[in-house]
């Protein structure tokens, strides 16, 4: 069997256009379809299985009060607590209030929450005040989120499915986005998607990152396309480390966050080389107890390190060597066998672990109904911008991918039903000669590249910054920017690599610089983003830093928080 | 002298002429076939086709592939320190190298 390579570029038409396939792409379909509009669903990689979502082994921080009373005010005062005074309450408020309702709506999908005497259960979560948190047992939050939303849609008429199908521009027509220009990844074959209402949901950009938790099509691509089709960037200084991501022994089949559940359900020690207790010397005392928010952890295990006491591949040890195997076997069921086909016996030994990159609070700046500035373009999801303001709860992240998936869904139903295709071919020139290029480097080695930007990002933008170590991070990025060039290496045949690396380089440069830009510019240190040099909070930086693209140059200024121009 | 995995990898892009390339891999414990593959892409030959997208988690199931005749998953699959001959899906309509069709019918793009 072999597929012919197509030539021609393909063209389709649909109301909503959604980009990326994870929780809140696939929400947004259903809820835009069921609203009437026709939706076309495209994803770079499997529909349903390429994003976080299915990664997520966690919780779902919501206020469904099934066990304690509870309020979805008292999860916005937490989340806003978190956000350490940078967060956008008109968009944390969304995610806390129509929580409840898209979780119920999946429990009645079937998703399967736990259940203690018929009620869903509820763990706790450092910085809720009180458990809040559903999940799927056992580590199968995100995998049964994914499962039961392919499901939906797979029975919801009106959504048209198209995996392989790589977005690499927006297409617009005035100042409004009309559609996209797509890399047919099956083929190589150049595609065109007119569009009323075009939604990125693509995600964040973990793959920045030299170790990270999410899959490898995690590289800022939604942020790129909005940033190049004109829309301003938010907070992009602000990346969430996951403080114990697995480190050693070499573990495979398991995702590198898999160990919260394991520290909700049974606490575990953070030990550092000598087997000691550490976080109380860096404010917090946990006694067996899961307590320590994420950046004061990763603020701990790195310190803990630097000053010599890391553990032999350099994080901290977590340990459950004091749980009887029968409270780790009832917790976590069938996976002690598949740590044991590991070879890891957690009665009998610690694990390594060690920041990694998680989440990204920053993206695209949108109102309540997911709307940028951008007329015809709507954002979902992680690639929204500033509902989680410098620091994300835990949980918060699969709540916003389907509250702001279903409101995005449902605005851009809204917006195609009172408008009109207003996409030509002559705007889309442009992005197809990207597609069709030929004639690009040839001995560009393209995924040597992205190690590369990786390992500039990890070293000099991760969780603790410097002046010094951000010029070097962006000197690397710029070096990287050139060598790049304006040809993608590559061919046009079905699947080539170099010509997807090469694309994914245009977006994860880009990203990467807006980044390491803002994190030079904030000269303070707040949640996610802390500067050594510039140590605590200075209260003239209770401020949202705003990006824009202007020419090839990146344009940075400071913008009041939100909620307070809304208050005014 | 430390250990190396050799994998015989089949490349091309019609699955009547395609040819075997063998690289050394460098090895550790407890690595996988996939890590195998991201290191050959990185240091050998970025042309190599493959597909993934969690590298680790075996949530995608993308990286399916056959490992001396039998489908395995390349996030799960150890590397070890012989030979290992990785070839495309048989079954599956191929795309290139160890690339293949296997998104369900409905779930590919349709011009």
């Amino acid at each position: 069997m072999t597929i012919e390579p197509a030539r021609e570029t393909m063209h389709v038409e649909t109301d909503v256009l959604i980009i990326g396939s994870g929780g809140a792409g696939m929400y947004a379909a259903i809820e835009a379809a069921r609203a009437g509009a026709s939706v076309f669903l495209a994803d770079r990689s499997l529909v349903g299985r390429g994003g976080a979502t299915v990664m997520a082994q966690m919780t779902v921080a919501v206020a469904l009060g099934s066990q304690t009373p509870d309020h979805w005010r008292h999860h916005l005062a937490d989340t806003i607590q978190a956000g350490r005074g940078l967060t956008d309450q008109r968009l944390a408020r969304l995610l806390c209030e129509d929580g409840p309702d898209c979780i119920r709506e999946m429990d009645m999908w079937g998703v399967g929450w736990a259940r203690r005497d018929g009620r869903i259960t509820q763990a706790f979560a450092p910085g809720h005040d009180r458990p809040r948190c559903a999940y799927v047992d056992f580590l199968n939050t995100g995998p049964a989120v994914s499962k039961t939303l392919r499901t939906v849609v797979n029975k919801t008429s009106g959504i048209r499915k198209a995996g392989d199908l790589l977005v690499v521009d927006l297409v617009r027509h005035d100042g409004m986005v009309t559609g996209a220009v797509a890399l047919h990844l099956a083929t190589g074959a150049p595609v065109t998607i007119a569009a009323k209402a075009t939604i990125v949901a693509a995600g964040g950009l973990t793959r920045l990152y030299r170790r990270n938790s999410a899959s490898a099509n995690m590289g800022g691509d939604g942020y790129a396309l909005a940033l190049r089709a004109g829309a301003p960037l938010i907070d992009m200084e602000f990346v969430q480390f996951f403080p114990i991501g697995h480190l050693a022994p070499r573990l495979i089949g398991m995702d590198p966050i898999m160990w919260d559940p394991f520290r909700y359900k049974l606490g575990g020690r953070l030990l550092n080389a000598d087997r000691e207790e550490f976080t109380e010397r860096y404010g917090t005392r946990e006694d067996g107890e899961y307590v320590i928010t994420r950046d004061l952890a990763t603020y701990a295990i790195i310190k803990e390190v630097e000053a010599g006491r890391g553990s032999p591949h350099g994080g901290a040890y977590l340990s459950f060597e004091h749980c009887p195997a029968a409270a780790l076997r009832e917790a976590f069921g069938p996976v002690i066998d598949r740590l044991a086909a590991n070879n890891i016996d957690l009665t009998r030994m610690p694990v390594e672990v060690a920041p990694i990159a998680h989440y990204h609070m920053g993206g695209v700046a949108a109102d309540v109904r997911m709307e940028t500035e951008v007329p015809g373009l709507l954002v979902a999801g992680e690639a929204v911008g500033g509902a989680n303001g410098a620091n994300r709860l835990s949980g918060n992240a699969i709540t916003e991918a389907l509250a702001f998936g279903r409101r995005a869904g449902r605005t851009a139903a809204e917006r195609a039903r009172g408008g009109r295709h207003a996409f030509a071919a002559a705007d889309a020139r442009a992005a197809i000669a990207l597609v069709t290029a030929e004639g690009g480097k040839a001995d560009l080695n393209t995924a040597a590249m992205i190690q590369t930007l990786q390992a500039a990002m990890a070293d000099g933008v991760g969780p603790f910054r410097t002046k010094e170590k951000l010029m070097r991070a962006l000197r690397t990025i710029l070096e990287l920017h050139r060598e790049l060039g304006d040809c993608p290496a590559g061919g046009r045949g079905p699947f080539d690599m170099q010509r997807i690396d090469w694309l994914d380089l245009r977006n994860m440069i880009l990203v990467a610089r807006t980044v390491a830009l803002s994190a030079l510019r904030r000269t303070e240190s707040r949640g996610a983003h802390q500067r050594e040099d510039f140590p605590g909070l200075r209260p003239q930086w209770q401020v949202n830093q705003v990006v824009r693209l202007r020419g090839d140059e990146i344009e940075a200024r400071s913008a009041p928080v939100a909620a307070e121009v809304a208050a005014q | 002298m430390s250990a190396t995995a050799t994998l015989k990898v089949w490349r091309g892009l019609d699955p009547r002429a395609g040819r075997f390339e063998s690289y050394e891999v460098p090895l550790e414990p407890g690595q996988s076939v996939l890590d195998g593959l991201r290191w050959i892409r990185a240091n050998r030959d970025p042309s190599l086709a493959i597909r993934f997208s969690c590298i680790n988690a075996n949530a995608c199931k993308e990286c399916m592939m056959e490992l001396d005749g039998v489908t395995v998953y390349a996030c799960t699959a150890r590397l070890e320190p012989r030979e290992m001959v990785l070839r495309p899906l048989h079954n599956k309509a191929l795309v290139r190298d160890l690339v293949t069709e296997i998104a369900p019918p409905a779930e590919r793009f349709k011009g």
